[in-house]
């Protein structure tokens, strides 16, 4: 079946099974709208056809909640919305059909008050103790300050998930951490070294970043949109970026798609090198720490040297980028790439020979592609468990459609794959940002922002160096936003951790938790 | 083996020379009547680092403090992992709400004498985020802070200077 019309043959399904569909035609994207009650049926019919759940959010206007789910198959992507009333905010659950859906309904749920019905596991989820449990920040009627106490209590009562039996015992780890790392806690059930279950409890981070968005202009949404996750800040502005400018309707200049890619790929070399050292530091293997460092370092000293920022905040702005490439930083570039990859041809083999880092890392923290399947795992680490999915490739967008790269595809699952498909990443990254420097001319890198009419929307797709974002933007009257919804590729990468960790034992977390290498801010918002 | 051993021969020592920060610099940072103040922790601090709700950016930074260039252990200053042995709390992030008194906690298992270091722009003001109803905003708003790194996030050399601004004597 062809991508173009699968979406023909499922409508006729959903027909066949008296689900009415109305088809809303949205730039860059498919919306479908349905009602309410068939929410569930919808997900059952489109697991059957293999379709992948994306993402989920809502939306309040006046008496009503817009609920939106988007779907993918074939780099085809579906968004899915139905409308309740706001005197009896309730539908079907899709967690049941789809595990993926599962913590966003629950993110819903606390925002929104609107009821799932059925859930499989209906506990609070990002909400703690900052709001009552009867208000809901994302509604309109809630004030961006509200009231919040002197100093918030502590989230002491969640009802963890118990294990009992002779010789099981809890392991509390968390929010504040050993290392220099983001705050969430962890709940182990242990048996001697063995990690019986593990349970995460997230939200520490909650910002309140859907909330705060609301009314900004675009320049300042791409701000913010660049502080989702401090290591995605080029991918989460872009994927903003690329939301706002199909509301307005507005095509950026090839130069400034070309930069973007740039800063994409080096974002992503960045990120890889760190955690392929910090994998290797977690095995106490320093010498890889050491290297690894190093190599970021000297790559982020040439973000500053070229773009003017280390991790390169800000740099794209609505319209196009900020910075151009002039002709002595695209040497600098090549020059790096070229003395990158001889550091490289060094280092692998030596680590590659290493028995001891072996031992470690293959087979621990194994991914089955079943799993990864049903969570919907995205990036390096669906792609070590045989997730062939990159929209670079399946869903391709400017600069990306005239580029030629290979997408890395493992199937070993455990930490070693997961290490392994960066450093593939990695060289397919070098050799993306070649191709990119060959086909820079001079030319335009900004468009003139134009004001969208009011409700506008439109979903912004990229691959971040963490796999797929999405963005989800709507704007109201005089150029303000009302609606942005960033779904971080974490949080559909953090459930399947509770799941690689178990039978490890307790001291390999740190590296199985690395090697998925999650964030906490941008699950959290 | 041996190709191990060989690249960490010829990488050698790359620790970079490091300039002191002069006394208009420390100003900047709020450090300068410090220094001559307190002494308590001359020539070593050890730092607990608390993440209270940033993006994750100026975690990057600081950990770039360890790499081989910046190599900010030769000055004496470590990363402990429990409050119980810290001299200094840096502190990134507007605070969230959520996590409010894991902070205040982290502050009051510190012991005396302590110090708190604000890093980047967030914990220095709120930021991009702000006060509402999920973040209390500046790291001040919860916890006395003594020195205020800004940047977004700050460059590990700004934060080196900030750090060893403490404790030259």
């Amino acid at each position: 079946m062809s991508a173009s019309n699968w979406t023909a043959d499922f409508l006729g399904q959903l027909l066949n099974s008296t689900i009415t569909v109305e088809q809303i035609s949205l730039p860059a994207t498919t919306l479908w709208q349905i009602e309410s009650h068939h929410w569930q049926q919808f997900a059952e019919l489109a697991i059957q056809q293999n379709m992948r759940w994306v993402a989920g959010w809502a939306e309040h206007a006046e008496e009503r909640f817009f609920i939106n789910a988007c779907f993918e198959k074939q780099g085809v992507y579906l968004l899915l919305r139905t409308i309740v009333h706001a005197a009896k905010p309730e539908l079907p659950s899709q967690a049941t059909v789809y595990p993926a859906a599962n913590r966003s309904e629950r993110h819903t749920q606390d925002m929104f008050g609107i009821n799932f019905v059925g859930h499989p596991d209906n506990r609070r989820w990002t909400r703690h103790k900052a709001w009552a449990k009867h208000s809901y920040p994302l509604r309109k009627d809630f004030p961006v300050q509200s009231e919040p106490e002197a100093i918030t209590p502590p989230d002491i009562d969640y009802p963890f998930v118990k294990a009992y039996g002779a010789g099981v015992y809890e392991i509390p780890v968390g929010p504040v951490h050993a290392g220099i790392i983001e705050p969430g806690h962890f709940r182990f059930q242990a048996v001697g070294e063995l990690i019986l279950n593990l349970e995460e409890r997230l939200g520490y981070v909650h910002k309140g970043i859907e909330k705060i968005a609301e009314g900004r202009t675009p320049e300042s949404l791409a701000r913010l949109a660049g502080r989702v996750s401090g290591d995605t800040t080029v991918g989460h502005c872009w994927a903003a970026c690329r939301a706002m400018e199909q509301a307005a309707g507005i095509e950026i200049p090839a130069c400034a798609a070309l930069i973007r890619g740039i800063l994409a790929e080096r974002e992503r070399v960045a990120n890889h090198l760190g955690d392929m050292g910090a994998i290797c530091n977690d095995v106490a293997f320093v010498f890889a720490q050491m290297q690894f460092t190093r190599l970021r370092e000297l790559w982020l000293r040439t973000n500053a040297k070229v773009f003017g920022h280390r991790l390169l905040m800000d740099r794209i702005i609505p319209g196009g980028v900020v910075c151009d490439i002039t002709e002595v930083s695209s040497t600098l570039i090549k020059q790096d790439i070229v003395q990158l990859r001889k550091e490289l041809s060094e280092i692998m083999p030596a680590i590659d020979l290493n028995s001891s880092l072996e031992d470690r890392l293959f087979t621990a923290g194994y991914l089955a592609p079943e799993i990864a399947a049903a969570f919907g795992t995205l990036g390096y680490v669906g792609r070590a468990s045989g997730q062939d999915f990159d929209v670079r490739r399946d869903a391709p967008y400017a600069p990306y459609n005239q580029a030629i790269f290979k997408v890395a595809l493992e199937d070993q699952g455990d930490i070693a794959s997961r290490f392994w498909v960066r450093y593939k990443e990695i060289n397919a990254a070098l050799k993306l940002i070649e191709q990119f420097i060959e086909q820079l001319e001079s030319g335009d890198i900004l468009t003139e922002w134009q004001t969208p009419p009011a409700g506008n929307e439109s979903l912004g797709i990229v691959e971040g160096w963490r796999g797929e974002i999405t963005a989800y933007v709507r704007f109201e009257a005089d150029n303000k936003i009302a609606r942005f919804y960033p779904r971080d590729p974490s949080i559909l990468n953090w459930p399947v951790l509770e799941k690689l960790v178990l039978n490890n034992i307790v001291p390999d977390f740190p590296v199985c938790n690395k090697s998925l290498n999650g964030s906490y801010s941008g699950n959290d918002l | 083996m041996l190709r191990l051993f060989k690249k960490i021969m010829t990488t050698g020592v790359i620790t970079e020379k490091y300039k002191a920060p002069k006394n208009d610099e420390l100003e900047k940072l709020g450090i300068l009547i410090k220094r001559h103040i307190d002494k308590k922790f001359s020539g070593s601090i050890a730092i607990r680092q608390v993440d209270a709700g940033s993006c994750n950016g100026c975690e990057l930074e600081i950990h770039a403090l360890n790499n081989p260039y910046y190599d900010i252990e030769r000055f004496g200053i470590h990363f402990v992992a429990s409050p119980r042995h810290a001299d200094v709390l840096l502190v990134t992030g507007p605070v969230s709400r959520h996590m409010q008194t894991a902070l205040l906690r982290t502050y009051e298992a510190t012991p005396n004498p302590k110090w708190v270091v604000a890093v980047g722009d967030c914990a220095a003001c709120g930021g991009e985020f702000g006060v509402s109803y999920a973040s209390c905003g500046a790291v001040s708003n919860v916890i006395p802070v003594d020195v205020v790194i800004p940047g977004c996030p700050p460059t590990p050399l700004a934060l080196m200077k900030g750090l060893l601004g403490l404790i030259n004597k």
